[in-house]
């Protein structure tokens, strides 16, 4: 008797959980950790709005949200880099069909200890820097001290990113890479501490992470260009030269709270809210 | 009747048990099978000893570098100096608990350990990120205190507990007569200690030490957080590392499935299976040998 209850109310409370889920429409997000604070907000606003839908936002890097996009794993994946042609083929084989949204664009700050004397470099001296053929500042006009250098795990899209168009410049024939003896740490935040404890290291992040215990480096395309801080304004007018776009993917063209929820983000609404997270807007 | 009905229920429990005996071994070779199933197949592309002995980490890459020496040097790097932190430590320690604390407090003693082992390895992970990380910066005048000694240090809290709990056990069962023999020949406490008893243990002070090693080795949480992870060749342990196990959780959320890159995260996990696999032999065939 007392089994059969207990039974009962097992599958009673399976059942009415899935018809709940279905009911309040429930969307997952993962990827990109330099989105997560993004889509927060995001979700944040949109939930005030529709009481009826759930939104769940994880990192973990555009990597790991692209994976879970293909194996059905989230609704929306969050990327601060472009889809990889691998990826797609490896989508379509099991049957899912990126469909890509450019939601924002993002500068990436280069960053160093607020008492480092270096305050601009060019994205020669850079890719030199993070390549390893710089190991010292006094190299770059600072003090006689060893270079720490501070990299995301290569999960991350803003590794890819900065490795494809500060490292390569851009060009798919270059073969540099990482300095091995960069750090590899798992999180925009982590970067952010370390470089804020340690004077010697140098990182880079989304533009959103810049807060006063680091100091934005500012960057020149060749050494006849103006040095260029990360700020929004430079961004938007294409001057500053390590910026790029965010995006999201889903399984196909959205469709339902899915739609709704990505028409939210490229509203005007939702544009401003790209502002206030210190990212930029794509529409005006 | 009766009878009959007894010897039929035992022969069920007798089976029920032998299956769940065999279950154990069963899971361990489908886990063995799938493991090497994954990873034999990057050696399509890769020559083992091309794996092995190669020092470029570049999994991403196009074509992509996969060479583990930088991360088995890494891991080892890391345990040696956990083993050289610990060992010591944990053996005195098992020897004050066992033969010289009083009652009460060798009890308080083995709780604190307990507690010890408690802890997850993520939270000491995080309190070795916040504390130890840059005290070790200050102290050795380093450029990052993300080094192979300061995931030593925090490892060697983890290894402790086991360490200290095998070798009290081994300690806790030589005879009684061994220890009244010696005093009653006028040895002194400390003498029956050190040239009685922890050689009558030593196969089980032995197993204690592989046993917290085999902890070590395969631990991934705190290394990943405080080691720094960079996949260079370590040259001392002042340097930052990459850990084979930190490798893995790292970066198997990025490799997309049935890539090169997710084989050589397999190869990586054979590598770490051979090894503690060794360990574990070697921690058992010392506790055996006395037997």
């Amino acid at each position: 008797m007392f089994k059969k209850w207990v039974i009962t109310f097992v599958l009673g409370t399976f059942i009415n959980s899935t018809g709940w889920a279905k009911d309040s429409n429930s969307i997952q997000i993962k990827g990109s950790d330099t989105m997560v604070n993004l889509s927060q907000a995001w979700a944040e606003k949109f939930m005030e709005k529709n009481p009826n839908d759930f939104i769940a936002v994880t990192g973990g890097g555009s990597g790991t949200g692209i994976s879970s996009l293909i194996s059905g794993t989230c609704d929306i994946a969050n990327s601060s880099r472009e889809i990889k042609a691998k990826e797609i083929a490896l989508a379509q084989k099991r049957g899912v069909n990126p469909y890509e949204i450019k939601v924002g664009l993002d500068g990436l700050a280069v960053v160093v200890h607020p008492s480092n004397s270096v305050s601009q470099l060019t994205l020669q001296q850079l890719a030199d820097i993070f390549t390893g053929k710089i190991s010292n500042w006094k190299e770059v006009g600072g003090k006689d001290l060893k270079i720490v250098l501070l990299s995301r795990e290569v999960n991350s899209g803003t590794h890819v990113y900065f490795k494809e168009h500060v490292l390569r410049k851009g060009d798919p024939a270059s073969k540099e890479e990482f300095s091995p003896g960069a750090l590899m740490l798992s999180s925009s935040q982590a970067l952010a501490d370390e470089v804020a404890g340690n004077s010697g290291a140098i990182g880079y992040y989304g533009m959103g992470y810049i807060s006063p215990k680091q100091k934005p480096v500012s960057i020149a395309k060749d050494a006849k260009s103006p040095y260029i801080s990360p700020k929004i304004e430079n961004v938007t007018n294409g001057k500053y030269p390590i910026s790029r776009p965010l995006f999201i993917y889903t399984n196909g063209i959205p469709n339902g709270s899915v739609k709704k929820f990505a028409d939210f983000m490229l509203s005007k609404e939702g544009q401003e809210i790209v502002l206030q997270t210190d990212f930029v807007p794509i529409k005006k | 009747m009766r009878l009959t009905l007894f010897k039929i229920k035992e022969f069920f429990i007798e089976k029920l048990i032998f299956l769940c005996g065999l279950a154990c071994i069963f899971f361990v070779l489908l886990i063995f099978v799938f493991l090497l199933k994954e990873g034999i197949s990057l050696f399509h592309t890769v020559t083992p000893v091309q794996f092995l002995t190669g020092k470029n980490w570049y999994p991403i890459s196009d074509p992509a570098q996969l060479e583990i020496l930088p991360l088995i040097l890494g891991s080892l790097w890391v345990t040696l100096g956990a083993a050289i932190i610990s060992i010591p430590i944990g053996v005195a320690c098992a020897i004050y608990i066992a033969e010289v604390a009083h009652p009460k407090l060798k009890e308080l003693l083995k709780t604190g350990i307990e507690l010890l082992a408690a802890i997850p390895s993520v939270v000491l992970g995080f309190i070795g990120m916040v504390t130890l990380v840059p005290w070790v910066k200050s102290v050795f005048n380093l450029p990052t205190g993300l080094t192979a000694l300061s995931g030593s240090i925090m490892l060697a809290f983890m290894a402790m507990p086991t360490i200290v709990s095998v070798a009290e056990d081994a300690l806790y069962s030589i005879p009684k007569s061994y220890k009244e023999g010696s005093l009653a020949l006028g040895a002194t406490h400390w003498q029956t200690i050190y040239r009685v008893l922890v050689p009558a243990a030593s196969s089980g002070i032995v197993a204690a030490v592989m046993l917290g090693i085999g902890r070590v080795i395969g631990e991934t949480m705190a290394v990943m957080m405080i080691t720094g992870n960079a996949a260079l060749m370590p040259h001392s342990i002042l340097q930052p590392v990459r850990t084979l196990t930190a490798t893995i959780a790292a970066e198997m959320g990025e490799a997309v499935v049935g890539s090169e890159h997710y084989f050589a995260l397999f190869a990586v996990g054979i590598v770490l299976f051979v090894i503690s696999f060794a360990i574990n032999v070697t921690a058992d065939s010392f506790l055996h040998k006395k037997r």
